[in-house]
């Protein structure tokens, strides 16, 4: 049985999913708890969906719908057969003794199952998300007892997620909390905000430095090493042919989507005034009287 | 309607829409992404369900859940059952189970198909706001974020009501490409805690943000491909409108027949009469000629609106883009 490596990596798509369940919940319910979808490796394990399992808890016993559990997962199954269980979930700061019934459940399920604490009840002053692996500890034969060792926890994304985060992010600053999409045209324009800034900040520092106000970093200095060395060497008549033929294609481009939606245009207007049938039209019954034969 | 229109889609300001705003959770825009990028790699599209509610005039999406790849066990797979399954389990857990509308990826702008119209339409006809989400993932990958959300034109609905597709019927309703399908605006919209989500993410996140919208160099292959989808495209376009010469040529020359045929019918007819014999039967003309049968018109209204809208949508947004660029880099040489 293979010990995992100390690395948990998680989609932010699974810790929005717990937050969404954590704000549905039952009423009376203090926490949530769901079972955890990913692929392992050899280091690592990555977590790539989750979904919420119905849950009873009180102060000394716990259910759990384990036949939901299961119904779940085959449905999951059917949509990304590469997914399976890589452990259990449960909104909250600490790990009750609760926690060691359901471990062991789903202990059952898979080998080794990771639990991850999500703190919604922000307990710990933010959102913390933490992994455990359970281990077995004590004196065998007599008081045997399960320990929960943490894992260390990354978040991954996939490009597509990245984008879809950014946009996101968009929404904290708003007091609506909303965010319409963009068009292209205001992006381009963040974007380059963006970059303009960054370049700000960088001669800035480099100001300083030669000012002798900061002292120099090698690190740093390496760093702008390689910025200065990625721009290309193209003498500026080189570059400017390049724009200019890169322009041209987008001109004629821009040409022909013009034209193309000119053509749809027009065969959508003319279409009706070719003689499908005898029909009451003016126009069509000229046409026809044109192409009847001189009696 | 005085909106400012675009042509292939015309923007939903019309009175009797009864959606006009779609509001997106967060979490729903994670799903639809992360369900591509695992699952639909290569393949066409992949699908997949909105669930959500009806506030007011705005559609509110709230969750969403999968479709599975129609695969080889297709014969024993129910999609049916799949779905009912599936929302009886969500109702458990308090998730919003109303069918609302569903989503699909696109390949490069090429959504607008038969099966899209059909699906859409039994959506539309069973509930009354659903849309479709068409989510493109390379114009994603190249920087922005690319969901927009489409409903069918009541005109539209009505012509798929009675299923009457010749030509007559599409020009009674007045329905042409350009008012085809609406666009809804959509907005993204986060709860609080998910707000707090986002600010330990951007703590604890290690990725820099991607600046790939500014990237020179990538779009030269999309463009690329783009043109090649707009050629299919305008290919198949002018099949049909050859399709639709011919037959308008044959029935012109078949009325030319018939009206012979009368003409030379009626002098024999004249003929015989003053040769004191019975005249001919009057034959039934339309049995002699059949006429040829009219080409579907709604074919070729399809291929016109997806035609528009990926010359609107998707190449010219594409154009303006790097345009910008190249033009702010102009300064750059200096």
């Amino acid at each position: 049985m293979s010990v995992y490596g100390p690395v948990v990596k998680i989609h932010p798509v699974v810790v929005a999913s717990i937050v969404d369940s954590y704000e549905r919940r039952n009423e009376g319910a203090s926490r949530v708890i769901g079972t955890l979808l990913g692929t392992i490796d050899k280091h690592s394990v990555e977590v790539t969906n989750c979904f919420s399992v119905p849950h009873n808890e009180s102060e000394d016993e716990v259910a759990v719908d384990m036949e939901f559990a299961k119904n779940m997962y085959e449905l999951h199954r059917k949509v990304s057969p590469s997914e399976v269980i890589i452990g259990w979930y449960a909104t909250g700061y600490d790990i009750t003794e609760h926690s060691v019934l359901i471990h062991e459940y789903y202990s059952r399920e898979a080998q080794n199952p990771i639990h991850l604490t999500v703190d919604t009840a922000l307990q710990s002053g933010k959102m913390s998300v933490r992994a455990y692996l359970s281990a077995p500890m004590g004196v065998p034969g007599k008081t045997v007892g399960v320990m929960f060792t943490p894992l260390s926890v990354k978040y991954v994304y996939y490009d597509t997620e990245c984008i879809g985060i950014e946009l996101l992010q968009k929404t904290r600053t708003s007091p609506s909390r909303t965010n319409g999409l963009t068009s292209d045209l205001t992006q381009v324009a963040g974007s380059a905000a963006q970059t303009q800034e960054m370049l700000s900040t960088v001669l800035a520092y480099i100001e300083d430095v030669l000012a002798g106000k900061v002292t120099a970093d090698n690190s740093v200095g390496r760093y702008l090493m390689d910025l200065v060395d990625k721009v290309p060497m193209i003498p500026a008549e080189d570059f400017e042919t390049m724009l200019n033929s890169n322009i041209n294609d987008l001109l004629m481009v821009t040409y022909l989507t013009n034209l193309t939606q000119t053509q749809i245009a027009l065969n959508e207007k003319l279409s009706p005034f070719l003689p499908t049938r005898p029909s009451p039209y003016p126009s069509s019954f000229i046409l026809f009287k044109l192409l009847m034969p001189k009696a | 309607m005085a909106s400012r229109k675009e042509s292939g889609v015309s923007s939903s300001n019309t009175l009797d829409s009864p959606v006009k705003q779609i509001q997106i959770e967060g979490l729903v825009v994670l799903k639809i992404i992360k369900h591509y990028q695992e699952e639909g790699q290569g393949s066409e599209v992949v699908q997949g369900v909105l669930l959500g509610l009806v506030v007011e005039d705005r559609l509110e999406i709230t969750n969403c859940f999968p479709f599975p790849q129609h695969t080889e066990e297709d014969a024993d797979f129910d999609e049916v059952q799949y779905q009912m399954e599936m929302m009886r389990s969500l109702r458990h857990v308090n998730i919003d189970h109303l069918h609302v509308g569903w989503y699909q990826s696109t390949f490069y702008g090429s959504f607008v198909s038969r099966a899209l119209l059909d699906s859409q339409f039994s959506y539309q006809h069973a509930i009354e706001e659903s849309v479709v989400l068409i989510y493109d993932p390379i114009k994603t990958a190249q920087g922005s974020l690319s969901l927009k959300a489409y409903r069918l034109t009541p005109k539209l609905m009505e012509i798929c009501k009675e299923k009457d597709f010749s030509a007559e019927g599409l020009k009674k309703a007045a329905v042409g490409y350009e008012n085809m399908f609406e666009e809804v605006p959509i907005v993204i919209k986060n709860s609080h805690l998910i707000s707090v989500l986002l600010w330990e993410l951007e703590e604890k996140s290690t990725v820099p943000s991607k600046h790939e919208l500014l990237s020179l160099s990538s779009s030269s292959s999309h463009l690329e491909k783009s043109l090649q989808m707009l050629m299919d495209r305008v290919d198949d376009m002018s099949q049909d409108i050859v399709k639709f010469n011919t037959f308008s040529r044959n029935t012109s020359k078949q009325q030319q027949q018939k009206h012979q045929y009368i003409q030379r019918r009626q002098q024999e007819n004249t003929q015989r009469q003053s040769r004191g014999e019975p005249p001919l039967p009057e034959e039934d003309i339309s049995k002699m000629f059949k006429p040829p049968q009219p080409p579907p018109r709604m074919d070729t209204l399809l291929i016109a609106g997806g035609l528009s809208v990926v010359l609107d949508k998707h190449l010219i947004q594409c154009d303006f883009r790097t345009l910008l660029i190249r033009r702010y880099c102009w300064f750059v040489p200096e």
